[in-house]
């Protein structure tokens, strides 16, 4: 059982160091944010539609979108040299593999959306500090579940043509429930409405993220195994 | 459980690698025992190369079985690994990371004790120990082959397997990878070697395998002389 | 390897006639549903594609299932004939979802007004159309035969499993956002005869699909056991 952590410790640290030293990843998935919220700022007409309408969603699409960037490269470093081989061949499980490059994965999206976030209150000039414990956990939960099922598909992904295409091509309706129940859930706690009103989606995004993390942890050995 | 000490590092029978109408492998045998060098030669297309992945648990058999000291390659436990090492003509290695920081996270997965420490002894053992701290980037090819010999030796594997390990290096460089299988040999290792190179390995390994379309057409132990096995091998060839 | 092109003529002469016994089966549920059976009185003759809409977006969802399940078994076995029969499923499916999304529109705009209604039929059969469409491109992207089998596996079982989690969430949007009454197209008891139309739409998709894939999946083998030959 320890050296399962220990691999999932390996992988994730030696991810986290690769992306830190050539940041490839997180700066163009930055970028995109910051983008994506300047240009949805000056793309509404301001009497028409409220920021707070829309903000939402704005936030989410950012974070979809921006998430997927950072997702893509999980697996590019490995596919340089054949790295991946090299940890396949190791004797140790393939999920502890998985796991190493979920977390990774979690915490280049995490970088991201710990960016994007304020430039969203900046831009849209929302107040988020009484709610900001909820929305942390909610932004938590419903990263989760795609992230695991992003980390799944770019290891295929990053082996076939068109590859930044094939991700998001694959991915974008696993991301529905989770969009959808994340950005419901945003707009009631952004209209202070009470846990009530929000439990249902809850519910959803926590039962997707149970079963989706699960069954990418026992699917993946298919997808690396040949 | 433990096997009989004279056991064969490695026993693979009836290997087949097939899909639908494309046979890579068919019906493959290979035994390794300690000390043993099993060269493996074949025109390109013959299978050699899925065999060798087959043998060190990357490829999944259509058919047959590969024991590797007396267990299932396949039985689902990770720790029947332990025992192999594969240098490929890819080095495993990442770019951004440094020699040291490549092996040290060789080591850590495989479970050393002190893997800081390990890395370090490794790059000695190739005379890299000097550029341990650039990135793998910055080196040559030469030096990346080294390190990445080092990375296959790290967690001294009983059976080291080697996918052309000779194409593209100058001579001090293949002369260092025969030492290292000479030495194997005498420490009763084994190893597999995948080669065109038929002089590189000839006169070191102590059993012969041809392949051809998936399927071995050859097998002598110990390799016959030169000459009339390349009389053999071109007659085979043209038909 | 002859055994193998005539067993693979033989599906497919199946699949024809399942075809022919499908498409005879649509005319007559088209005749059912305009001259047999009752109008509704709230939607009037708007509601009548009801009776092969909902039963064609079933088979897309009962297709993409199949796909689901077979690639479980594909995993499992590693049998390629597994492998063509998902492929199969899952371009009929595409070719169902398709169908679905284009008469929906052009047959609901003159009647509801708008091109386009989220409700839980149409949302459902847009997911699968974005699914069939991903695992078929998938399929066009790998060039390695088991390479390809493994990977559309993996995303038919993700893509099964997904689905029931689309009917939650849309589901839930919609007790939470109740539609207008003119938009609501399926109620929930219906009258026999409304009732009986409607099973026999179910039996003219499932039959049509069935024949679809058949022939397909006839097709696939017919490929391999060519090739195979060729060898």
């Amino acid at each position: 059982m320890s050296s399962w952590f220990r691999v999932t410790a390996a992988v994730a640290t030696k991810d986290i160091v690769i992306e830190v030293r050539s940041k490839t990843a997180i700066l163009s998935a930055l970028v995109f944010a910051a983008l994506v919220l300047v240009i949805f700022n000056f793309a509404r007409d301001a009497s028409l539609v409220s920021a707070s309408v829309l903000a939402p969603s704005v936030l989410w699409i950012t974070f979809a979108f921006a998430g997927m960037i950072a997702l893509n490269r999980g697996f590019n470093l490995e596919k340089e040299n054949g790295a991946l081989e090299g940890l396949l061949l190791a004797p140790v499980p393939r999920s502890a593999i998985f796991a190493g490059k979920l977390l990774s994965n979690l915490a280049f999206v995490g970088m991201v959306e710990a960016v994007a976030l304020p430039l969203f209150v900046l831009f849209f000039n929302v107040s988020v500090w009484r709610i900001l414990p909820g929305l942390l956990g909610l932004i938590v939960l419903a990263t989760v579940g795609f992230v695991a099922v992003g980390t799944v598909f770019s290891a295929m992904t990053v082996r076939t043509r068109f590859s930044e295409l094939m991700l998001p091509m694959l991915l974008l309706p696993f991301m529905v429930p989770p969009l959808i129940g994340a950005v419901q859930t945003t707009t009631r706690l952004f209209d202070g409405r009470p846990l009530s009103e929000m439990i249902g989606w809850l519910r959803i995004l926590a039962l997707y993220d149970l079963v989706f993390v699960t069954l990418c942890v026992l699917i993946f050995p298919a997808v690396v195994d040949e | 459980m433990t096997p009989p000490p004279d056991a064969p590092l490695l026993v693979a029978e009836g290997l087949t690698r097939t899909f639908g109408h494309t046979r890579a492998v068919a019906g493959v045998d290979v035994t390794v025992s300690a000390g043993d060098l099993v060269a493996v030669f074949g025109p390109n297309g013959a299978g050699k190369t899925t065999l060798l992945r087959m043998l060190g648990g990357l490829v999944r058999p259509t058919a047959g079985r590969v024991r590797v000291r007396g267990r299932d390659l396949r039985s689902g436990d990770p720790t029947v690994r332990r025992p192999i090492g594969l240098l490929s003509h890819q080095s495993f290695l990442y770019d951004d990371l440094t020699p040291l920081e490549n092996l040290t996270f060789t080591a850590r997965v495989y479970g050393s004790a002190n893997p800081g420490a390990l890395a370090h002894e490794a790059l000695v053992g190739v005379g890299l120990e000097d550029r341990a701290h650039d990135p793998v980037r910055a080196l040559s090819r030469g030096m990346v082959q080294r390190v990445a010999l080092a990375r296959a030796l790290l967690a001294d594997p009983d059976l080291l397997l080697l996918d052309e390990p000779f194409t593209g290096l100058d001579a001090p460089a293949s002369r260092r990878i025969r030492e290292v299988l000479v030495q194997r040999r005498q420490a009763g290792r084994g190893a597999v070697v995948v080669s065109h190179q038929f002089a590189e390995v000839w006169d070191i390994a102590s059993h012969m395998l041809v392949m051809m379309e998936g399927g071995v057409i050859m097998r002598e132990s110990p390799p016959p002389d030169l000459s009339v096995f390349m009389a053999q091998y071109e007659g085979l060839l043209r038909e | 390897m002859n055994a193998s092109l005539n067993g693979s003529r033989t599906t497919i002469r199946w699949g024809l006639a399942l075809t022919i016994l499908g498409l005879a089966a649509l005319v007559t549920i088209y005749v059912m549903a305009l001259a047999y059976t009752p109008l509704e009185v709230r939607q009037g003759a708007a509601q009548k594609i009801f009776y092969i809409h909902v039963p064609a977006a079933w088979s897309a969802m009962v297709a993409f299932t199949l796909v689901g399940v077979v690639s479980i078994l594909y995993l499992w076995l590693r049998d390629e004939r597994l492998d063509a029969f998902a492929a199969s499923s899952a371009e009929v499916g595409l070719v169902f979802s398709v169908v679905i999304l284009t008469t929906g529109p052009i047959w609901g705009k003159p009647v509801w007004g708008t091109w386009w209604t989220w409700d839980a039929r149409l949302t459902l059969t847009l997911i699968l159309f974005l699914l069939f469409l991903g695992y078929m491109t998938l399929r066009s992207a790998v060039h390695d035969p088991a390479e390809r089998a493994r990977f559309s596996a993996v995303v038919g079982i993700m893509g099964m499993v997904l689905v029931p989690f689309i009917h939650m969430s849309v589901y839930l949007f919609r007790t939470l956002h109740p539609k207008p009454i003119v938009l609501k197209p399926s109620t929930p008891s219906l009258p026999p005869d409304m009732l009986r139309t409607l099973l026999a739409g179910f039996a003219a998709s499932t039959v049509l699909y069935l024949g679809f894939v058949t022939v397909r999946y006839g097709l696939a083998r017919y490929e391999l056991a060519r090739r195979q030959e060729a060898d």
